[in-house]
Formats: structure tokens, C-alpha cells, sequence
């Protein structure tokens, strides 16, 4: 398969580990990535901030970069990110046509169909749980709110981690509660999201867990946030960089959040 | 200036038709923006049970209305019409005992404080329509029958220890029995205000869903409804379930077959 | 308790809050007005966030409920059908409002029953005051009812002279404490037994003197102060749940035996409902008393459901009027996106999940209607601007378990919208203005990958102050982050720019 690969504003700019893990696993599993490099975010910030007038030319070159999707050009858009899918299924079309742009809403509409998160991608259209994976260490999953309700991907990220070997799988408590990011919700109720992750950070500790994975590194920089100042020693890891991990080229966790500094994360290609 | 009931109106209608009514579920027709046009209802999609697998009366409907009812701390007899009156008799005096003088300040919870019975042999009141073999049996026990034409005083009502009424419908998925008010049944007030309840449903009234009580109901829908799931209950305090507040503090549901 | 200050501003919100010290009886205090009250959301939260006591008093009883709704509504096989017929009825009630009205007015009407309706609160406590002054009494009882609760219908009757007694027990809690409901269902959710038994002791006459903390011993002497007023009551003032267009009947859902109290004892019962309780069939309560009880309780049905049609002769109050209320729900109605808010059925299922809610309590939110359907209901009713549609992490929980399917994120992220055009027309405080600044650049920086790509670079800078992989420290507005978490160290290279090294390698 041809699949288009959009990597997210936040990790683009702050956890490139993940959308390189993303090229990483695919290629492995054989199929051809491309990015396209128009592409800048999804628009869901502003949209979720209720800007959606400056979201408007955000989205609407978030969908004339991936429209070729449509033609055929790729197969498939690929995004690691269960929220950015999110912006981009069930928000994107509606800010368009609040706008007065119907045909882009409904290019908008057609882009979306073909839009799907990784695990959506891998387990739905790849057809693969096992993807072949290496990744000896004990790891906890927090299922962020945008993957379990505004997608659905129910139980196929923990499916994908079971299958990964040498991976322990620890049940998180209280799993499906929100870690309190909600994007500015961090800054304009900082004391409440203190709060829930707080409580967040406390259930995953408990895991036992080395290394905390999730869909999304903006609630991973969250959590990894939290977990960081607590001083837990746990490593907030995306769920591609642990399913691009193999015997030949393993992926550490690092220090800091998947130690980012170091070359211990580096995925060999 | 206008009355308050044409300006809602208008306020409303001027709502619905600024905003067309797309609001309206799939098979809406468009065209009924404007104001003071009638809109046809939209069709709601009804993909739920209208009712059970088993049989109103089936043993499988009863089994699980007797968990219901249990679980919600109703007290469940089943009987035949030849015992029920003795069974009737039983009832009432055995809870009457711990009948006090409700609303004094001396009063205290039967479960805290058990004080001296205020009359030492039950009184039960009956609706006027009520089936007299039941109440044939209840030797010992002072009947007094109320009705839409001569009610029991507030008062009295509080005078006595229990209540025997009929039924209209019981459903068992939720452990209910519901009142319509008739002559079997009784004014509201009747099996509201006496503290113990004993409720007669034939077995044949116990359909198993709330849609099928709902439709028998809804052939005379005017008549005034008591839907009684168990005791009266509260979990107002540190959501703890308290039963027995205002209500009745103890129901028998009698299933009689 | 209240004393008006003057000019009621947009964000003069009166009341001491939430956080009036651990341990004290006396509750927030009665607002001027129902539907905005007290701090800031931000500010109120962080001071109930502050109260370990309000936390745990929250967080048990959340998670108790939480677990009972997930259990009774796990063993309906058709659930999601009940959610999908009980939205649509709402739908459809709100596209044909005006006729269902009218109908629902002639039934009452023909069977004995007497309708008033009600521009506004200051309107609607007017025709109430009047008939109980008309039945000549001074004193009524009531039946918890959300309606009259947003209306300050308590306090308009008390400046008649007319007392109205709250017997639902944990209004009544609230009621005896001065205090504010904290829980759409469980008004007294933030006072544990310990504090109920003190404020009974306190505020209640004829409370034993030797009264435990005991939940059961608690209940009955409200049974005992209750009984005789409701014995002797002559007028009842309730809400409803649902009223049924084609039959007239109205019902109410509760479980205590207070609400039978009060629409069967008295010779008069007043029932106060806003206009949008409608449903067009008694068919139509099927789909509800399912929903209703398993999502608010937690049960498979509540205790008690009573109905009635105007008046039956010779059973229940002889006199019924019922007052249908407006007070800004036509304007709720008027926006389409808003509108949704309109079908709920008022069962908290969303306050139970919602993870906000859990942690700071319903007075933070100011408004008789605390957590995501306060959020998104009360700045609808109002007009005003509000931090409220902000008081969301749109985690989603709260449409999920929705029994009538409102989606209440969407509609949170319409607000904020609404917000965003209000300060825009306005001046704007200086925090807005940042925002608003600052989303403008992102927007351009964002909208076009070349200019992405030198923007993605810029947080390469905060490397210099990292230290071990983490920054622990940043100036405001970072700080809000900082406070209480780390930043981790951006990356050396971004994505891109890595993908493009490699196609050069290629
Ligand atoms: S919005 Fe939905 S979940 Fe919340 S109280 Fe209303 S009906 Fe219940």
C-alpha cells in the first residue's frame, strides 16, 4: 500500500520519535510512506479553543494537502494521533461548511473516510495485529478519551501490545479517565487538570509499569509531564516507536520521555 | 402588551423558524419552517423491545420479577385464593407491632428505638372495591374501608397499620407494580399514607417489559398512576441506600396464582 | 443571607463559594441569581480543589453511582435503542414545540386543570405567590424540581411571607444549611453524614438530641419533621419530569415518598415545568422510564413514579394548575447547534462521569445546573458571556452515557465559539486579547507547510534551559504548564526535517 503519513503539528515539532516510528513499522510491514509535505496541522486547537474562523485556513490546507487521497494517489492517510483523526472525521467538514465552503466540506468529508489512526490502520485495513515486534519491558496503556469515544478504537491498541513479544502488558486502573489535557484546558483550568493528572499519574505508578504508551503524544507529554516532575521513572512511549521495536533494532526507552537527547531511541533504519 | 402565552408562542415559533427545522429527525420534511405551520410528527426510529421473550404470567416472568423485588427489599408471598386470606391475616398484624405514634418527638426509627405498640391489635384499610374474601380471615384485625365517596381522613389513614390493595400491571425486568387508582386499588392517598403495603397482583397481571405496562396503561390513561418499585427509599445521604422515608416503609407484594 | 450589591455586571457573581472552610454548617448562601453565582469557574474550582473533604465526599459518591448506572445499564439488550427512539422524541418534540404545547394545554385544560404561562422567572413566581395566597395559607411543601430551583421560586414565596418546605431529604439538607443544590440528583452530594447530622441537630427543632450519623437514623427524622406537614399541607408545589401532549398527564420521578406526599395529600398542587418536558405520547414514556431511572439512580426503576391527568374527583388535590416556563429556553431553542440541550431529561448521568465535575463539585459552576449540562445549559439561558463552555476537557464521557445521545462536546466547542465572537466585539480583557492574538498567528503559521516548518523549529530554543530531557520552569504563560508539570525537551531536528535528510540520502 501507498499510505500518507500525517505526523501532527505537536509531533512534527516536539516527539518526531513517533511519526518516525510510524515509517519505520510500515516499511517493515512492506508498505511505501510518503509525506506530504504541505501538510501543517489539523486544526483542531483552534476549533476545539472555539476559533473557527482561524481555523478555517488551517483545515483547508490540511485538506488540500491529503485530497489526492480521493485520486488515488495513496491508498490511505495514516495519522498517529487518536484526536487529530478525531479533528479530522468529525470536525473538519462541519468548521467548512460553517464557513460557507460546501465543496471543501465535502472534500473535507471524502479526505476524512480515508483518514485512519495507526491502530485503526493496522488492525482494520493492514488486517495485522502481530506486527512483529520486540519490547522486553513491563508496559501500561492509557486509552486516551478522543481514541475510546470519539473513534472507537476499543481494545486494538491492546491487542497490537499483546502481540508485541516480550512485552508484559500491565492493566491500568481507572483507565478510562481522562488524564486532564484537553488541550488549553491545561492552561485555562491549569488547577483542575493538575488535578486529574495528579490522580492520573498516581494509578499508572501503581501499574508498576517502566513504560506508560498511549496513541497520542499530547496526552503522552501530559502524563510524561506529570511523570517526570513526580519523579516516577516512568517513560512515556508512543504506541508506533514500542510497535517499531524488534530484536535487530531495538528501541530503548530512554531517560526523559523516551530519551529524546540521547541516540538511545534512535530507530535504526 | 401581549399575554405571556401568545408571546412563548411566538417566541418559539420565531426560534424554529430562524433556525429552520432541520432540527427535525430523518423523515422530516423541510418545508415546515415557518411559522404557525403544523408540522407532522418525524419518525422515531423504535428499534427497541414494545416486549419480552416470555409470556405475561410465564413462570420466567415471575422468577424474575421475584428477584427484582427482592433485591429491592420488597417482601414477596405467593399464595392461591384459597390461602390468601390467611396468609392476608398473617401479614398485617406481624408488622403492625411496630407501629408508633409517627411524627411525635419522641418518635424514633423501629430500627433505633422500638417503642410500645400505640394499639394492641392491627387496624388495615382497604379499598371499597377490594375482593371481601380477602379480607374474609382477618379475625382480630379492625377493616376499614375506604372510598372516592367517603375517604378516610388524612388522619385516620395515619390511625391505622396497613393498607390491602390490588394491582393493575407489575412488570418484572424492573420489579414494579403499578396502581391505577380504581376501586380494587384505591384512592393515592390510600396506600400512601399507612406504612405497610400489601399489594395483591394476580400472576397473570406480570408482563415482563415497561412497554407492555406502558401500552395496558395507556388505555386509560387519565386515571391517576402509582408505579411502585419496592420500599420508598433514599440515597440522598453519601448515596447509601436508605429504605423506608415517607412511603410505606415496608412492601409485600403478594403474587397470587 | 443575600444582599444585593448592585449592579449586576456580566462577571459580578455573587455568593463566599465553594470553599466557605471545611466543617462549617452554613452553605454558600442563597444567590440573587440561580443561574450565576459566586467566582469565576477557574477560581471556584481551584478553591473546592483545595477542600480534601468536598474531594472525598465527591469522589466517593461519584464513583459509587457511577458503578450502579454502568451495572443496570449493562443488562438492557436494548439500550442503545432506547438512546437512539429517546433522542429522536426530543427532536421531534422541539420541531413541533408550539403545537404540542397547545395540545398538551387543551388536555389539561379538559380534564380540570388550570394553565399559566411564564415569560421569566420574576413571571413565574408571581402566579405561583398568587395562588398560595389565594388558597390562604402560608406555608407549602415542595418536591424537588430543577424548575423552581432556577427560578428562586424558595426566596420570591419568603418575601411574601409564604414558606416553602423542601422535603426531598437532601434539599432539605440544603434548604436547613443555607446552602446551594451541588448535584442535579443529589443536591447535598457534597455533605457527608457527619455534616448532615450536624446540621440537622443545628437547624432542625424537633431533631432528636441524641441523632447518630447513621444514614437510616438520619432519614427518619426527616420522616418525622416531614409528616405532619404533609399531612396537614394544604398546597404542593412540584415539578415534572415528562408531560404528555395527547393525554395531559404529568409525571414525576422520585423515590422517597415525598413527591406522592406532596401531589396527593394537599387540595392543591402547583407544578412549575419548563416548556421543553414535553413528549407527544403517553406511548412515549415506555422509551423514558427506561432511560430516566438506570441513568440517574442508577436503578432499574426508582421507587416511586406518580402520574396524573388534571383532576381525578375524589383522589388527590382538586385543584391543579400547572405554570409552563419560558426564562430563556425559546432562546436556547433558537440555536440550532445549542438546541440539544434541550432534550435532557435531567438524570446527572453526565456529572457522574464527567471528570471535572468529580474533582471540583457542582458549586464551582455557579449555576443551579453544575457539570457538562450546566456548561453547556446555563450560558445558553443567559445570554451571557461565561467561562463555563471552557470547564471541559471534551473528553466525550459525558455523551457517552447521555440517555438522550446530546452531544455535549460539540456543543461545549459551538460556545466556545460564541464566546470567542462575544469578546471579539467587545473591548475583551487583556487575557482574551493573548488568546486571540496568539491564535491568529497559529492560524497563519499553520495553514501552510513551508511556514510550519520554520515555525516547528522555534521550540528547538527552549533546549538551552532543559536540563536531564526536561524543562521545569517557564515564564508565564508556560508556567501555567510548568506549575505542576515538565516540558519535555524539544528535539533536536523535527520531523520534517529528518524526512527530508533521509529523501536526500535516498
Ligand atoms: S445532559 Fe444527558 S446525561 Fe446530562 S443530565 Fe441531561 S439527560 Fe442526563
Amino acid at each position: 500500500m501507498r499510505i500518507a503519513l500525517a505526523a501532527t503539528c505537536i509531533a512534527d515539532a516536539m516527539f518526531p520519535q513517533a511519526p518516525r516510528a510510524v515509517v519505520t513499522l510500515l516499511e517493515r510491514l512492506g508498505h511505501e510512506v510518503v509525506f506530504p509535505a504541505g501538510q501543517a496541522c489539523c486544526g483542531q486547537m483552534h476549533v476545539n479553543t472555539g476559533y473557527l474562523a482561524d481555523a478555517v485556513p488551517v483545515v483547508q490546507n490540511h485538506v488540500r494537502t491529503f485530497a489526492p487521497v480521493t485520486d488515488g494517489e495513496w491508498d490511505a492517510v495514516v495519522v498517529p494521533s487518536g484526536s487529530c483523526t478525531g479533528s479530522i472525521r468529525h470536525q473538519q467538514s462541519m468548521v467548512l461548511e460553517r464557513a460557507g465552503l460546501h465543496s471543501e466540506a465535502r472534500a473535507a468529508a471524502a479526505v476524512a473516510e480515508l483518514t485512519y489512526e495507526l491502530s485503526e490502520l493496522l488492525v482494520d485495513v493492514l488486517g495485522v495485529t502481530d506486527v512483529g515486534a520486540w519490547f522486553p519491558h513491563r508496559v501500561t496503556y492509557h486509552p486516551t478519551c478522543h481514541s475510546l469515544r470519539m473513534l472507537g478504537v476499543g481494545d486494538k491498541p491492546e491487542r497490537l501490545l499483546r502481540a508485541v513479544e516480550g512485552l508484559e502488558l500491565a492493566p491500568l486502573a481507572e483507565a478510562e479517565g481522562c488524564c486532564g489535557f484537553g488541550g488549553t484546558f491545561s492552561l485555562k483550568n491549569a488547577e483542575t487538570s493538575a488535578a486529574m493528572l495528579d490522580d492520573k499519574v498516581a494509578t499508572v505508578v501503581d501499574t508498576g509499569a517502566e513504560v506508560l504508551t498511549a496513541g497520542d503524544w499530547s496526552c503522552l507529554m501530559h502524563i510524561g509531564g506529570g511523570l517526570s516532575r513526580g519523579g516516577t521513572g516512568v517513560r512515556p512511549m508512543h504506541l508506533a516507536e514500542i510497535l517499531a521495536s524488534t530484536r535487530e533494532s531495538p528501541v530503548v526507552p530512554g531517560r526523559h520521555g523516551s530519551g529524546r537527547s540521547g541516540a538511545t531511541t534512535e530507530v535504526a533504519r | 402588551m401581549t399575554d405571556a402565552r401568545t408571546e412563548i408562542l411566538s417566541r418559539i415559533r420565531g426560534a424554529l423558524g430562524s433556525a429552520d427545522s432541520s432540527a427535525g429527525a430523518a423523515g422530516t420534511t423541510g418545508a415546515a419552517g415557518t411559522a404557525g405551520v403544523t408540522r407532522a410528527p418525524s419518525v422515531v426510529p423504535r428499534e427497541y423491545r414494545s416486549a419480552g421473550e416470555h409470556a405475561p404470567g410465564s413462570d420466567a416472568v415471575l422468577e424474575v420479577l421475584i428477584d427484582r423485588l427482592v433485591d429491592y427489599k420488597a417482601e414477596v408471598h405467593r399464595t392461591t385464593p384459597k390461602d390468601l386470606p390467611r396468609l392476608l391475616a398473617r401479614l398485617i398484624p406481624q408488622r403492625s407491632a411496630e407501629r408508633q405514634v409517627v411524627g411525635s418527638s419522641d418518635y424514633r426509627s423501629p430500627d433505633v428505638l422500638p417503642t410500645t405498640p400505640s394499639t394492641p391489635r392491627g387496624a388495615v384499610v382497604v379499598p371499597h372495591g377490594i375482593d371481601q374474601a380477602w379480607v374474609s380471615a382477618m379475625g382480630g384485625v379492625e377493616v376499614r374501608t375506604d372510598s372516592r365517596e367517603a375517604p378516610l381522613s388524612a388522619a385516620e389513614l395515619d390511625e391505622v397499620d396497613a393498607v390491602v390493595t390490588a394491582a393493575r400491571v407489575a412488570v418484572a425486568e424492573t420489579g414494579t407494580i403499578v396502581l391505577d387508582g380504581e376501586a380494587d386499588q384505591g384512592r393515592r392517598a390510600v396506600s400512601l399514607v399507612p406504612d405497610v403495603h400489601v399489594c395483591v397482583v394476580r400472576t397473570d397481571q406480570v408482563v415482563q417489559t415497561v412497554p407492555e405496562a406502558v401500552r395496558l396503561l395507556g388505555a386509560d390513561p387519565e386515571r391517576p398512576l402509582t408505579w411502585i418499585s419496592g420500599p420508598s427509599a433514599t440515597s440522598d445521604i453519601e448515596l447509601e441506600r436508605v429504605e423506608g422515608v415517607h412511603g410505606p416503609r415496608t412492601l409485600h407484594v403478594v403474587l397470587l396464582s | 443571607m443575600s444582599t444585593f450589591l448592585g449592579m449586576p455586571a456580566a462577571r459580578d457573581r455573587r455568593g463566599p463559594g465553594p470553599d466557605a472552610a471545611p466543617g462549617t454548617l452554613s452553605g454558600v448562601g442563597r444567590p440573587e441569581d440561580p443561574l450565576h453565582w459566586g467566582a469565576s469557574f477557574p477560581d471556584a474550582a481551584k478553591a473546592a480543589l483545595d477542600n480534601g473533604q468536598l474531594r472525598r465526599n465527591l469522589g466517593k459518591a461519584t464513583s459509587t453511582i457511577r458503578t450502579k448506572r454502568a451495572r443496570v445499564v449493562g443488562e438492557v439488550p436494548d439500550w442503545e435503542a432506547l438512546r437512539d427512539a429517546g433522542s429522536a422524541v426530543k427532536t421531534d418534540v422541539m420541531a413541533r414545540l408550539p403545537e404540542l404545547l397547545e395540545e398538551l394545554e387543551r388536555n389539561v385544560t379538559a380534564r380540570g386543570g388550570v394553565v399559566h404561562w411564564a415569560r421569566d422567572a420574576a413571571e413565574a413566581n408571581r402566579i405561583v405567590a398568587d395562588l398560595v395566597r389565594a388558597r390562604d395559607t402560608d406555608e407549602v411543601v415542595k418536591v424537588k424540581s430543577m424548575a423552581t430551583q432556577e427560578i428562586g421560586l424558595n426566596e420570591a414565596l419568603a418575601e411574601e411571607g409564604i414558606a416553602a418546605v423542601e422535603t426531598d431529604l437532601a434539599e432539605l439538607i440544603v434548604q436547613l444549611a443555607d446552602d446551594m443544590p451541588s448535584h442535579i440528583l443529589v443536591p447535598a452530594i457534597h455533605r457527608n453524614r457527619t455534616e448532615i447530622r450536624d446540621i440537622f441537630l443545628e437547624r432542625m427543632a424537633d431533631a432528636p438530641p441524641d441523632l447518630t450519623d447513621v444514614p437510616r437514623e438520619l432519614a427518619m427524622a426527616a420522616r418525622a419533621h416531614l409528616r405532619r406537614k404533609f399531612l396537614s399541607a394544604k398546597v404542593a408545589i412540584s415539578g415534572a419530569n415528562f408531560a404528555v401532549a395527547d393525554t395531559g398527564t404529568l409525571a414525576v420521578v422520585e423515590s422517597e415518598g415525598n413527591g406522592r406526599m406532596c401531589l396527593t395529600m394537599p387540595e392543591t398542587l402547583i407544578t412549575v415545568m419548563g416548556i421543553e418536558k414535553l413528549i407527544p405520547t403517553f406511548d412515549d414514556l415506555e422509551v423514558f422510564l427506561q432511560l430516566l431511572p438506570r441513568s440517574s439512580t442508577g436503578e432499574r426503576m426508582n421507587p416511586y413514579t406518580s402520574m396524573w391527568t388534571g383532576v381525578t374527583p375524589g383522589d388527590g388535590p382538586q385543584e391543579f394548575h400547572l405554570v409552563l416556563l419560558d426564562n430563556g429556553r425559546t432562546k436556547v431553542l433558537a440555536d440550532e447547534a445549542g438546541r440539544a440541550a434541550l432534550h435532557c431529561i435531567r438524570c446527572s448521568a453526565c456529572l457522574n462521569v464527567c471528570p471535572v465535575y468529580e474533582r471540583v463539585g457542582g458549586h464551582a459552576y455557579g449555576s443551579v445546573y453544575p457539570g457538562p449540562i450546566g456548561a453547556i445549559l446555563t450560558p445558553q439561558l443567559t445570554g451571557e458571556e461565561s467561562d463555563l463552555p471552557y470547564a471541559s476537557t471534551l473528553c466525550g464521557a459525558c455523551y457517552e452515557v447521555c440517555p438522550v445521545k446530546i452531544d455535549i462536546p460539540s456543543i461545549l466547542v459551538e460556545l466556545r465559539a460564541r464566546e470567542v465572537s462575544m469578546t471579539a466585539g467587545s473591548a475583551g480583557d487583556t487575557a482574551d486579547r493573548v488568546w486571540s492574538a496568539a491564535m491568529k498567528a497559529a492560524s497563519f503559521a499553520m495553514a501552510d507547510g513551508a511556514r510550519f516548518r520554520r515555525a516547528a523549529r522555534v521550540p528547538r530554543l527552549l533546549r538551552a534551559i532543559s536540563r536531564n530531557g526536561v524543562i521545569r520552569k517557564l515564564p508565564f504563560p508556560g508556567s501555567l504548564w510548568t506549575r505542576s508539570r515538565d516540558l519535555m525537551e524539544p528535539p533536536k531536528q523535527t520531523f520534517r526535517d529528518w524526512w527530508d535528510g533521509r529523501e536526500d540520502q535516498r
